[in-house]
C-alpha cells in the first residue's frame, strides 16, 4: 500500500519563503503521494495570493490553502491543518527555510524502515548541525538541552526541534493534550508521545537560521522554557 | 507515574542508602556526612561537563548555508519562469 503524506506549513508573512519551500518540496519528493497544507494566519504581505498562484502551477489538490483570519498560535495552526489532512502521515515544518525539504526523503525512509510512529529531526547528532548561531545561542541551547535530558529523560536528543513526521492518528492523539505555546509546544509534544510509549526515531537535519530577521532568544524565552520544563515534570 | 514522582523516588532511595551508611558506619562517620555534598558537587560538575562537551562538539554546517543559497536561486529562477511574483510588497 502506498502512503500519503500531508505536509502542514503554518505561515505568517512568508510570501517569498512559501514559494521557495513549495518548489523544494516538489523537487525532493517527486515520486511520493503528498499534499501541502498551508495554514496562513491572515498575513498582510499577500502570502495567500502567492499560495493561490502556486495552486495554479502545481494543482489545487496538491497545495491546500486553509487560512485563518488572524494570528492564533502555532499549536492551533497544526490542529487546523490536521482537520484538512488526507494523508496517513503528517509532516510539520517551518516555513522560513530553516528546515530544508531535502531531508523529507530521509524522514520517509526512516519511518518505512522502522515502522516508527514519529520521526523527529535532530540537529545534535553526526550529519546534523546548525548554522548562524552565536556562542550565546549555542550555550543556551546546550544548557537547556542538558537540563531537559537530566530532568525529563525524554529518549530523544533534540526536544525543541520542530521538523517532524507523525503518523496521523498519533498526532491527533497527542496534539489535543498539549497546552504549551511557542517552542515549549514542540518539547511537550515529543515528551508526551514518549511517555505514551510511541515509537520515536530520529534523523539528522541541518538548521540554517533564517537569513533575514533575528531569531529571538531573550530572558523571557528562558523563563518560559523553565516554566515549561517544570510543567512537564509534574504533568507527564 | 508522573515524572516528578520518579525523580523523588530516586532521591528518596539515595537518601535511604545514605542513612543506611550512616547507621551501619561501614565508612567512618566524618566521611559519610560529606557524601551529600559530594553528590551535589558531582551533579553540578556533570552538568557543566555536558554543556562544555556539547559546546565544543556543537555540530555546525556552514556549507549548508551556501547550498541553501543555490537552492533559493534555482527556485527563484523556476518561479520567474512560471510567472510568479514573489517580490516583497
Amino acid at each position: 500500500m502506498k502512503n500519503k503524506y500531508s505536509v502542514i506549513i503554518p505561515t505568517y508573512n512568508e510570501r517569498l519563503n512559501i514559494a521557495l519551500i513549495v518548489y523544494l518540496v516538489f523537487k525532493h519528493i517527486k515520486g511520493v503521494d503528498f499534499e501541502i497544507i498551508v495554514v496562513d494566519d491572515g498575513s498582510p504581505d499577500g502570502t495567500q495570493d502567492v499560495v493561490r498562484q502556486l495552486q495554479q502551477v502545481y494543482g489545487e489538490d496538491r497545495i491546500l490553502l486553509r487560512p485563518r483570519p488572524k494570528k492564533l498560535g502555532l499549536g492551533t495552526a497544526y490542529i487546523h491543518g490536521l482537520k484538512h489532512a488526507s494523508g496517513d502521515f503528517v509532516v510539520i515544518m517551518d516555513a522560513d527555510l530553516s528546515h530544508h525539504p531535502k531531508y523529507l526523503p530521509s524522514f520517509i525512509k526512516k519511518q518505512q524502515e522502522t515502522g516508527a510512529s514519529i520521526v523527529t529531526g535532530t540537529r545534535y547528532v553526526k550529519g546534523g548541525g546548525v548554522h548562524g548561531w552565536n556562542l550565546m545561542r549555542k550555550l543556551t541551547s546546550r544548557g537547556a538541552n542538558v537540563l531537559a535530558q537530566t530532568l525529563l529523560w525524554p529518549g530523544v536528543s533534540d526536544l525543541t526541534g520542530s521538523f517532524r513526521l507523525y503518523k496521523k492518528s498519533v498526532l491527533e492523539d497527542i496534539i489535543t493534550q498539549v497546552v504549551s505555546k511557542g517552542y515549549v509546544f514542540q518539547m511537550e509534544m515529543i515528551v508526551r508521545a514518549s511517555r505514551k510509549g510511541y515509537h520515536i526515531e530520529e534523523v539528522p537535519i541541518t538548521f540554517v537560521d533564517r537569513v533575514f530577521g533575528s531569531s529571538k532568544l531573550g530572558g523571557s524565552e528562558i523563563v518560559e522554557y523553565l516554566k515549561g520544563l517544570a510543567y512537564l515534570l509534574v504533568t507527564t | 507515574m508522573k515524572h516528578i514522582v520518579k525523580i523523588i523516588t530516586l532521591l528518596v532511595a539515595i537518601t535511604a542508602l545514605w542513612i543506611g551508611l550512616l547507621e551501619m558506619s561501614i565508612i567512618p562517620h566524618r566521611y559519610t556526612w560529606l557524601l551529600p555534598i559530594y553528590f551535589v558537587v558531582s551533579l553540578g560538575c556533570y552538568g557543566l561537563l555536558m554543556v562544555g562537551v556539547g559546546l565544543m562538539q556543537f555540530p555546525t554546517c556552514p556549507q549548508e548555508a551556501a547550498l541553501l543559497q543555490q537552492d533559493i536561486a534555482e527556485a527563484k529562477e523556476f518561479l520567474k519562469q512560471k510567472g510568479l511574483d514573489v517580490s516583497s510588497v
